[in-house]
């Protein structure tokens, strides 16, 4: 069996998620079978497109109920990337829809004042500033960059949430944690050796 | 601190990685997924694939190659060549890309651009477009492998493609392609200060100073590169290169 199941909700690119677990020797299963989803020893939700169009894929698949009770009674760590993270938020503003709500907190359109420097989508490498104590970020040169593309980020309610925040014309929220449930605004398994190594780190968890 | 991608271009022709000067005169480089494994242990931000080939012989770049360059790539990479349906650019992110380059079918059917977007999201299609300088000096934007002129004129062109839902775009000069001269400044500019998406800029590299220029001067998001990762001293050898990380950071400061 799987360490690890990848959800395959139609969204983006899972084949890259993939291959970064089998370059740190874990076995990750990519599968949409809602019996192996509620198996799953740890989980990981990616996900790259529109925020309502995957909440449409999930709930129209039944992953959505069973993500919902593996997540919140069984308490399996899960790790959101990208859109995955912003899920996770109750609502957001790309296709004004409610997401999981597994955290107080909202998805939002980048409001850059400086149109030529800041670019939207951000696509590209950047810092993060870890906000708070966490098993994650372990090893981790805190110089690293990751990388990121996207047009939304995330607003927290709870500023506890918070694990990491970055600079993009103005800070956001770039990583949460909460209990089992890891979401991260950049991409991982695009992130050299560093995005290995969190990655390892939540295989750790 | 955001810092600007710095991307290696490179061109495919026959499944051989090759460059241009011009958009002609092609040196063939190499193997490209021995050119993957080198960018992977130099740690490129990001890798462009192009199949220059491609929309004039009317195929889709091989499905194959991208899954061997998935397999291989640490980066994330984007490829190019004969994109024309929604199944072609589905099966090219299920092999591993991160992003799809559509430039010929871009001009010819702007609305497919939007049905792209979304489809898969607009920081998965990037367009590229090839720009060059008729005679009485007036820019154009090209196809077909720069074979074709449309008419177009760019800043026009890179608008409309931004209304379509495109996430990001590649300013890429003709003229200057593998001149090791320094990108078109103005163009890059113009462009960019037009569009509210990122720019990357493509064409004329050949030191690191002028990857800087490009960001400063030009407002690029990303700068793109063929020669100056390919090449090596005045005679042009062949060898793979990437600044190193400390170099990196210095280079826009």
């Amino acid at each position: 069996m799987s360490d690890i199941i990848i959800i395959d909700y139609g969204m983006g690119n899972l084949r890259s998620v993939q291959k970064k677990f089998e370059r740190i020797n874990v076995i990750a299963e990519v599968t949409e079978d809602l019996v192996k989803i509620k198996n799953a020893k740890k989980l990981v939700l990616p996900g790259v497109g529109h925020f309502a169009n995957g909440v449409k894929k999930l709930k129209g698949s039944g992953i959505w109920d069973v993500l919902n009770k593996s997540v919140i009674i069984d308490k399996t760590p899960i790790i959101g990337i990208c859109l995955g993270m912003q899920l996770m938020a109750k609502k957001s503003e790309e296709g004004d829809a409610e997401g999981f709500g597994w955290f107080d907190a909202n998805v939002i359109r980048f409001r850059v004042t400086d149109t030529i420097k800041f670019k939207i989508p951000q696509m590209g490498w950047n810092n993060v500033s870890i906000s708070k104590e966490n098993p994650f970020f372990k090893g981790i040169d805190p110089e690293s960059q990751f990388y990121f593309v996207h047009s939304y980020h995330w607003v927290c309610n709870n500023i506890e949430d918070e694990l990491t925040s970055t600079q993009y014309d103005y800070r956001f929220t770039s990583a949460v944690f909460r209990e089992n449930i890891l979401g991260v605004q950049f991409h991982p398994e695009k992130s050299h050796e560093q995005g290995e190594m969190l990655l390892r780190n939540f295989v750790n968890f | 601190m955001f810092r600007p991608r710095i991307i290696p271009t490179l061109l495919l022709r026959n499944l051989g990685l090759v460059k241009s000067v011009g958009f002609k005169d092609y040196k063939y480089i190499g193997d490209p997924i021995n050119a993957v494994k080198i960018f992977n242990d130099l740690k490129a931000d990001e890798l462009v694939f192009l199949d220059i080939l491609a929309s004039k012989e009317k195929r889709v770049i091989s499905l194959d190659f991208v899954l061997k360059v998935g397999d291989e790539a640490n980066m994330p990479f984007s490829v190019g060549g004969g994109l024309r349906t929604i199944r072609d650019i589905r099966s090219v992110l299920r092999a591993g890309a991160e992003k799809v380059v559509i430039n010929t079918y871009a001009a010819e059917d702007p609305a497919f651009i939007r049905k792209a977007a979304e489809e898969f999201g607009s920081s998965t299609i990037t367009v590229c477009i090839d720009v060059k300088k008729k005679i009485f000096g007036k820019q154009q934007v090209y196809i077909n492998g720069g074979s074709k002129a449309t008419s177009l004129d760019p800043v026009p062109f890179a608008k409309l493609m931004e209304e379509m839902g495109a996430g990001e775009l590649i300013i890429n000069s003709i003229d200057r392609d593998g001149s090791m001269e320094g990108y078109d400044i103005e163009l890059i500019r113009t462009v960019s200060d037009s569009v509210t998406i990122p720019v990357v800029a493509l064409g004329g590299a050949g030191k690191l100073n002028d990857l800087n220029e490009a960001v400063k001067n030009g407002h690029a998001s990303a700068v793109a590169a063929g020669s100056l990762f390919v090449f090596h001293g005045p005679r042009r050898a062949v060898l793979i290169n990437y600044p190193q990380p400390e170099e990196l950071k210095n280079i826009f400061k």
